[in-house]
């Protein structure tokens, strides 16, 4: 390894960057522009369910508990109708995701000390979606149940009596349960993932393609030395790319960051580095730029996408599934991540995940120089 | 400075290169001439360490290509066949860059650089983009990177395809000089009144050399011989007196084929 040689590609690498500024626009950019996207739009939380309510009662009863409906953060109540033939259409339209039948006989029911009965119907289209709906609506009426029984046995013996349990929950990490805390960090991964992927997989592939490759192969310069002074080129773009995806989420989107600064660092380093080898690796196998750019967009974005446990939980996975997930180095990241931001935890506990990312770049870089030495036919 | 021993290349079932035997002396302006697909390109780039041969051996600057391609490598200035240069970055830069790959001490680089400007009459264009030069200027500033290897052979792969007859010229002055100043090159290519230029020429024909003298030896035997040609347009095979080399080149590969002109 000669460092002149290294400094050189690194230099000339950092040249080509600057004089195509659209390309370094788009890099600079695209990070900031998807992670506004993504995060404003892909929200996993359920919340002002748009609601319908068909009260045929219409009494005291039945008005406290719509008022309950409206007054959860969880529902919104959109309309009421008199007729339960409407229900079906306002379904279909979308107007409406779940619809609460309240029947003529509820307030009767409740005040003679039988179990109403009610119907919820909810859009199943969105399976997801219809049982976090269904959840909420279940438990607000459990609530409400517990609440009027309360009451009216208060008003029999006349002094106030508890519920014999109560649960007290506390949220950790992510007291709101808000899905931007986790999502924010998981898309700094996936971003990382795309841009350092896709920048460096066109850099050989444009040198074989233009036949600059040709030339430097004539030359003393090694492979090792290739790889390196582009990763390097590339990696001031990744480190401002990181920088401002961690500044928006944490300014833009108020994800909390509780963890140390420099454990966050020095996994983007490590972690930036191997998907710049992984680029580099495509780039040298590939050879034409068209390829080498969908070989890219694939191999890095689904699995950074499905597989890191960003979308998805890896302990919900099926067993084969979940063993292909530690090939994905973007699922060692998203754990840091998320433990610096939202655990605050250091080093110490997540040593492992940054001895597996070291070693997949290390891996990725002695595979791309092997597959670099093999001669230009 | 280079001595091949049956060096051949094959590509699956083609042989683009067969049993080869060919030697250069220091010093020597040597012609590789033939028609595309002769396996001109391939032997310059095993010459250059960059493919293993399939079979056979070739020594260059002293070393054995297939053992000691850095060796070689460190020893030689190739010139590939398409411009392997970036055009998005200026001639100097182009240079620096070489020089940083080539490891030219940084005094000697100072010197050199000027130099080469100058005798390729480039200097006024240092500053320009690559993209943005001429054919001509672009085989300039390919040979000037390869020098900045201070090489004592110099392997060019057609470096004049594409080039105005002016600057053609241009660059076989430059070539001429190096030569003087001790340079051996080996270069290939398809213009047979270029290969006139060169000390010794070999005619090479789907992957095999079928003759290597200098030029003049070539035409004298074409004449001994009572050699026939059938010129373009031209009924009856002619035998000129003072034939041209594309005269011998073509019936020499008649020949090879085994057809009576």
């Amino acid at each position: 390894m000669s460092r002149r040689r290294t400094l050189a590609v690194a230099r000339k690498e950092f040249l080509h960057i600057l004089r195509d500024p659209r390309s370094l626009a788009m890099a600079l950019a695209i990070p900031v522009l998807l992670l506004l996207l993504f995060g404003v739009a892909l929200t996993l939380d359920v919340d002002r369910i748009p609601t319908l309510i068909y009260d045929a009662d219409g009494s005291p009863q039945s008005r406290e508990l719509i008022a309950r409906f409206d007054g959860s953060r969880f529902f919104e109540v959109t309309g009421h109708t008199r007729r339960y033939g409407e229900i079906e259409p306002r379904i279909d339209a979308g107007r409406a995701l779940l619809a609460v039948v309240i029947p003529p006989d509820f307030s009767s029911d409740l005040l003679a000390g039988r179990r109403p009965r009610l119907q919820l119907l909810v859009d199943g289209s969105d399976s997801n979606t219809a049982s976090i709906a269904l959840n909420y609506a279940v438990a607000l009426l459990a609530q409400y149940e517990l609440d009027v029984r309360a009451e009216a046995q208060n008003r029999r013996v006349g002094r106030i009596l508890r519920p014999p349990v109560e649960a007290r929950l506390r949220v950790w990490y992510n007291s709101e349960l808000k899905s931007k805390n986790y999502v924010v960090p998981g898309l700094i991964a996936v971003i990382l993932m795309i841009i350092a992927a896709l920048l460096a997989s066109l850099t050989i592939a444009r040198e074989w393609e233009t036949g600059t490759m040709e030339q430097l192969l004539a030359t003393p310069l090694r492979p090792a030395e290739i790889i390196i002074g582009k990763m390097l080129a590339y990696f001031s773009i990744g480190v401002a790319d990181t920088v401002t995806a961690i500044l928006v989420g944490v300014f833009v989107f108020a994800v909390p960051f509780r963890g140390s600064a420099v454990a966050a660092g020095a996994a983007c380093i490590l972690f930036l580095t191997g998907a710049l080898f992984w680029g580099i690796l495509i780039s040298a196998v590939a050879r034409s730029q068209l390829l080498a750019y969908q070989i890219g967009m694939i191999t890095s974005f689904l699995p950074a996408f499905l597989l890191s446990g960003f979308v998805f939980a890896i302990e919900t996975m099926p067993r084969p599934i979940q063993l292909v997930t530690y090939l994905v180095p973007a699922r060692y990241f998203i754990t840091i991540l998320k433990g610096v931001f939202l655990k605050g935890v250091g080093l110490g506990i997540l040593a492992g995940d940054f001895a597996l990312l070291a070693a997949y770049a290390a891996l990725v870089f002695l595979v791309a120089t092997r597959k670099l030495r093999q001669k230009v036919a | 400075m280079i001595r091949t021993k049956l060096l051949t290349r094959r590509f699956g079932p083609l042989t683009a290169v067969d049993r080869l035997d060919l030697e250069v002396s220091e010093g020597e302006i040597f012609g590789l001439v033939g028609p595309d697909g002769a396996g001109k390109t391939t032997t310059l780039r095993m010459l250059a360490g960059l493919i293993d041969p399939t079979e056979g051996e070739a020594i260059v600057a002293g070393f054995d290509v297939a053992r000691h391609s850095e060796k070689v490598r460190d020893r030689i200035g190739y010139m590939a066949q398409r411009f392997g240069l970036y055009g998005d970055l200026t001639v100097e830069e182009n240079m620096r860059f070489y020089a940083d790959l080539f490891g030219t001490p940084a005094e000697e680089a100072a010197r050199l650089m000027p130099e080469l400007l100058r005798m390729t009459r480039m200097g006024p264009f240092r500053g320009r983009l690559a993209r943005a030069l001429s054919g001509g200027m672009k085989q300039k500033l390919a040979l000037m990177c390869a020098l900045l290897n201070r090489p004592s052979l110099l392997l060019l792969d057609e470096p004049t395809s594409g080039v105005d007859p002016l600057s053609r010229r241009d660059f076989w002055a430059i070539l001429e000089e190096l030569v003087s100043s001790g340079v051996t090159v080996l270069l290939t290519t398809a213009y047979l009144d270029e290969a006139e230029r060169c000390h010794r020429v070999g005619l090479l024909y789907r992957g095999r050399l079928i003759r290597c003298a200098p030029p003049a030896e070539l035409k004298r035997e074409f004449v001994e011989r009572g050699l026939a040609v059938r010129r373009v347009g031209a009924r009856q095979p002619v035998r000129p007196e003072r034939p041209s080399l594309e005269d011998v080149f073509i019936a020499l590969v008649q020949e090879e084929l085994g057809q009576q002109p």
